[in-house]
């Protein structure tokens, strides 16, 4: 049987070696009436036929169509290189590295990854991975409450729709009270984004100073790409700095995995949730790594840890690390500068609709368009586009209204075939 | 080694971009970051050779035999791995999930995660399964938000969640950020719950009670349908936690077993590689009782197809999409490949490599438990230790014959514990080569003492300084 090495010659051996006569009486313990009979668990097929299946089924998925849908998860070019390195069996198959010494791998990625994120964000330091950006949220949220003691959070309104209620569901319990706005009185944290939800780029320096003044911390949640060209939550002043890491070297993958990113400040590190990799040496000096403050952990703190968080991210974290290592300092950037500019070309070829966006914007803005978006939006998926979001299937905006995002990878000839289509479908 | 960002020159490029098609566009500077991040500058070629060389100083299940129990480091096949790079699975973006004009678009994925819910829920007796939940610890911390929200709307008041002390950390973590109170109940000496203390504990404050079976220490619950009546009766809930379901696949099942919630860990049962630490993902399954208030939006079929329908009662999304879709694919093909009968075949080779192992190792290391092993055994270095050997010595040694070690010092009930899952992947010859480095390890402790002090040392470092990482405290540059 597939996978599965024992032959009958082993089975004889080895049951004679513990001393029962057959595997069955190994199950001893559970007892008789409970034993399953019979389920309709269908027989196996081989592998072709899997992949025959499973290929059909991708198939009646769409992927072909040119995409401007964002909304949090971003189409960007994934190098080659990043497949090629990250699959290897010594990463992809290992485990949490418990036993250093044969982790080394696992264990220096994950220290230049955090090194990575924070010269990214211009925080001090960063875990090694949390789920995504919505469970990131929450956790900033909680660790906000045990650095201030206090229980209110408060929700921007550039914050992402689905955190937000993300948010309320994990939250439900805890006592917490969450509110929208932006005031810090009394606040654990007030929770922003940047670039918003709809598009629009601020700077928030001055609500940290607002934020600090009222003993609150601040929370920013921000777009890792963007961050080639934006001002970075740290020399924003922000507390606590998490991201959806999807942008990262991820592909789309129609909602996961992908990756949760968390920095912070170094006097709050032991509030953090999730593991984190620190440099130290052997006995004969040679530089390493291991996992530190491991007492902030469910492993050893049980119901007062810091976070139930165990299995993370880590080989999305890795991704992430070599997709940064690829682009480097000035790929990051062309690659924020060309979002940019090719979203702003775009803006400005779609006159017969109105921009809601009032102030500048990164890679995505918001549009009134002449008829209710979504019919455009079904009638453009025919025509072969993925035209955005709209707006009012996130609980947000009017029936017209369309979220437009636009990566490195729109050409500018796609670009104008789009909006002519997008002004017939509209206008029509 | 160097660091990767000790590798950077100034101007080396690996990716580079097309000259720009648009004009360029600018940004108010205050808006703009003041210098661009320090990112490593690198050719593709020391990107390659940097991360190939750190791969080299780890090892994984492809390279390695990794026994670490409760962890089920089983052989994954690639074929899941290959499913996933199929375009219509990794090019989806998943906002065409988020409005109905697109949902004609995504229906090999809705079919998907229909399937496979239903599959998972046939493999363990629950009535409905959701996908959305990231990993083992955020389906606990799902199942315990849907056993509070069941109590609420039942205008129960109960504030306390019931845990084994053989339990994972995971357990009462999840149920304290649900909003729990969490009260321990001991194993007896036979290794399995101790049924008059929980009988003790179990008063009308409990609101769920969580249960492992096989419990960490690798023995099925012979109470466990008492357990679960008797909570019942009280007016609690019963949580599966389903890290060791591999042990049971085609065996029994949770749900006739009396569990109204559990979860699944995909990765240690169902074919995904554990990524040196995750992603995994962590389905969860409810009974009847649970079903109205699972997270939507939920895959439905609709007229031959599929749509988008959320429970009345729902608490809400705990993931922004449907969890880790690619890991869910990878449990889709991975049960369609084994079949019905196959996952059965899993169960009872994991069981019979794990009292192999038992049966080879139960004179030379002392047994936790006198008895009864199913997918892994527990073992006690209590006797090594007095002669200098630790259990982390012992794990240290066996990294130098070629071997992950063991999961030690867990459970936390063992003294000095070493906790060995081989899983039904290996072969005889692999844990025929284990058992003797094990009891050449156990003989070189018997002839001398602390005779693994300086172990490891054919692994690229020796013995950390953890101490030296806590208070130092440099977790980057």
């Amino acid at each position: 049987m597939a996978y599965l090495p024992a032959t009958d010659d082993d089975r004889v051996q080895m049951l004679d070696t513990i001393g029962v006569a057959s595997v069955e009486a190994l199950f001893a313990g559970i007892p008789e009436h409970l034993r399953l009979n019979a389920w309709t668990v269908p027989p196996g097929i081989s592998e072709m036929a899997v992949r025959a299946r499973l290929a059909a089924m991708a198939a009646r998925n769409a992927v072909h169509q040119v995409s401007f849908l964002g909304g949090g998860v971003y189409d960007h070019f994934i190098p080659a290189a990043v497949d090629e390195l990250t699959r290897r069996g010594e990463f992809l198959t290992a485990y949490t590295p418990y036993q250093p010494e044969c982790a080394q791998g696992t264990l220096q990625a994950t220290y230049e990854y955090q090194s990575a994120v924070c010269r990214l964000t211009g925080m001090e330091v960063a875990n090694a991975s949390l789920y995504d950006g919505g469970t990131a949220v929450f956790e900033a949220a909680t660790m906000s409450v045990r650095l201030t003691g206090r229980r209110r959070i408060v929700c921007h309104d550039s914050l992402n729709p689905t955190y937000r209620r993300m948010l309320d569901t994990h939250a439900a319990n805890l006592r917490l009270e969450i509110v929208d706005g932006e005031a810090p009185d009394n606040a654990a944290c007030v929770i922003v984004q940047n670039p918003g939800f709809l598009g629009d780029i601020r700077d928030f320096s001055e609500l940290a100073t607002r934020c600090h003044a009222e003993k609150a911390l601040l929370t920013v949640v921000f777009y890792p790409i963007s961050l080639g060209l934006l001002k970075s939550p740290g020399e924003m002043g922000a507390d606590i700095a998490v991201a959806e890491g999807q942008s990262l070297g991820l592909p789309l993958a129609f909602g996961g995995p992908y990756l949760g990113i968390m920095a912070t400040r170094k006097a709050c590190i032991r509030k953090m949730p999730g593991r984190i990799a620190a440099a130290t040496r052997d006995a004969q000096g040679r530089r390493g790594f291991v996992l530190t403050l491991q007492a902030r952990e469910q492993h050893i703190r049980r119901e007062k840890a810091m976070s139930n968080i165990c299995s993370n991210e880590a080989w999305c974290a890795l991704r992430a690390l070599v997709y940064l290592s690829l682009l480097g300092k000035e790929g990051l950037r062309e690659a924020a500068l060309q979002c940019h500019a090719k979203a702003e070309y775009l803006k400005s070829r779609l006159g017969f609709a109105r921009v809601l966006n009032t102030g500048p914007i990164f890679n995505e803005f918001a549009v009134r368009l002449p008829r209710d978006a979504s019919s455009v939006a079904a009638a453009m998926a025919a025509r072969g586009y993925f035209a955005g979001l709209p707006l009012s299937a996130c609980g947000m905006g009017e029936a017209h209204d369309l979220l437009i995002a636009v990566t490195e990878k729109r050409t500018r000839e796609e670009m104008d075939a789009f909006a002519t289509a997008l002004e017939q479908a509209s206008c029509n | 080694m160097q660091l990767i960002f000790e590798k950077s020159r100034p101007g080396r490029r690996a990716v580079t971009w097309d000259m720009p098609d648009v004009p360029s566009a600018t940004l108010p500077p205050d808006l703009c970051r003041s210098a661009p991040a320090e990112l490593p500058e690198l050719s593709e070629l020391d990107v390659v050779r940097h991360f190939t060389t750190l791969s080299r100083r780890n090892v994984g299940v492809d390279t390695t035999f990794y026994p670490l129990g409760s962890c089920t480091m089983k052989y994954n096949p690639k074929m899941a791995d290959a499913v996933c790079d199929e375009p219509g699975f990794a090019r989806l973006h998943p906002h065409l999930a988020t409005s109905e004009a697109y949902w004609p678009y995504c229906q090999g994925a809705f079919e998907l995660i229909f399937e496979t819910e239903r599959l998972l829920a046939e493999i363990t007796g629950m009535k409905q399964v959701t996908l959305q939940p990231i990993a083992g610890a955020h389906g606990e911390l799902t199942g315990a938000l849907l056993t509070a929200a069941y109590h609420r709307d039942m205008g129960n008041v109960k504030d306390t969640v019931l845990v084994p002390d053989s339990a994972h950390g995971t357990n009462p973590a999840s149920a304290a950020i649900a909003g729990y109170q969490v009260k321990q109940v001991p194993s007896g000496p036979d290794g399995t719950l101790d049924l008059d203390a929980f009988k003790a504990a179990l008063d009308d404050s409990v609101a769920l009670v969580m249960l492992t079976c096989p419990n960490t220490h690798g023995l099925f619950e012979p109470a466990v349908e008492q357990i679960t009546a008797l909570a019942h009766e009280a007016g609690a809930l019963t949580y599966y936690d389903g890290a060791n379901l591999n042990a049971i696949l085609g065996q029994c099942r949770p749900g006739d077993l009396g569990f109204d919630v559990m979860h699944f860990n995909l990765h240690k049962t169902f074919a995904t590689p554990h990524g040196m630490g995750g992603p995994g993902a962590g389905p969860v399954g409810v009974g009847e009782r649970l079903a109205l208030y699972l997270p939507g939006p939920r895959v439905v079929s609709f007229r031959g197809g599929y749509r988008l329908a959320t429970p009345d009662k729902s608490i809400g999304r705990v993931a922004a999409f449907f969890g880790n879709f690619l890991v869910a694919v990878r449990a889709y093909a991975y049960i369609l490949h084994l079949g019905g009968d196959g996952l059965k075949e899993v169960a009872r080779h994991a069981v019979l490599n794990a009292n192999y192992v038992f049966a080879r190792l139960r004179q030379a290391y002392q047994p936790a438990f006198p008895a009864g092993f199913m997918h892994e055994c527990v073992f006690s270095a209590a006797k090594q230790a007095q002669r200098g050997a630790r259990a982390l010595d012992i794990a240290k040694a066996l990294l130098d014959y070629g071997f992950h070690a063991p999961t030690v010092y867990f459970p936390l009930t063992v003294e000095e514990s070493l906790m060995i899952e081989p899983t039904e992947t290996e072969s005889k010859e692999t844990l025929d080569a284990f058992c003797a480095a094990m009891l050449e390890i156990a003989a070189a402790v018997a002839q001398k003492e602390h005779a693994l002090d300086h172990a490891p040392e054919t692994t690229p470092v020796g013995r950390l300084d953890e101490v030296r990482a806590a208070r130092e405290l440099d977790c980057g540059c």
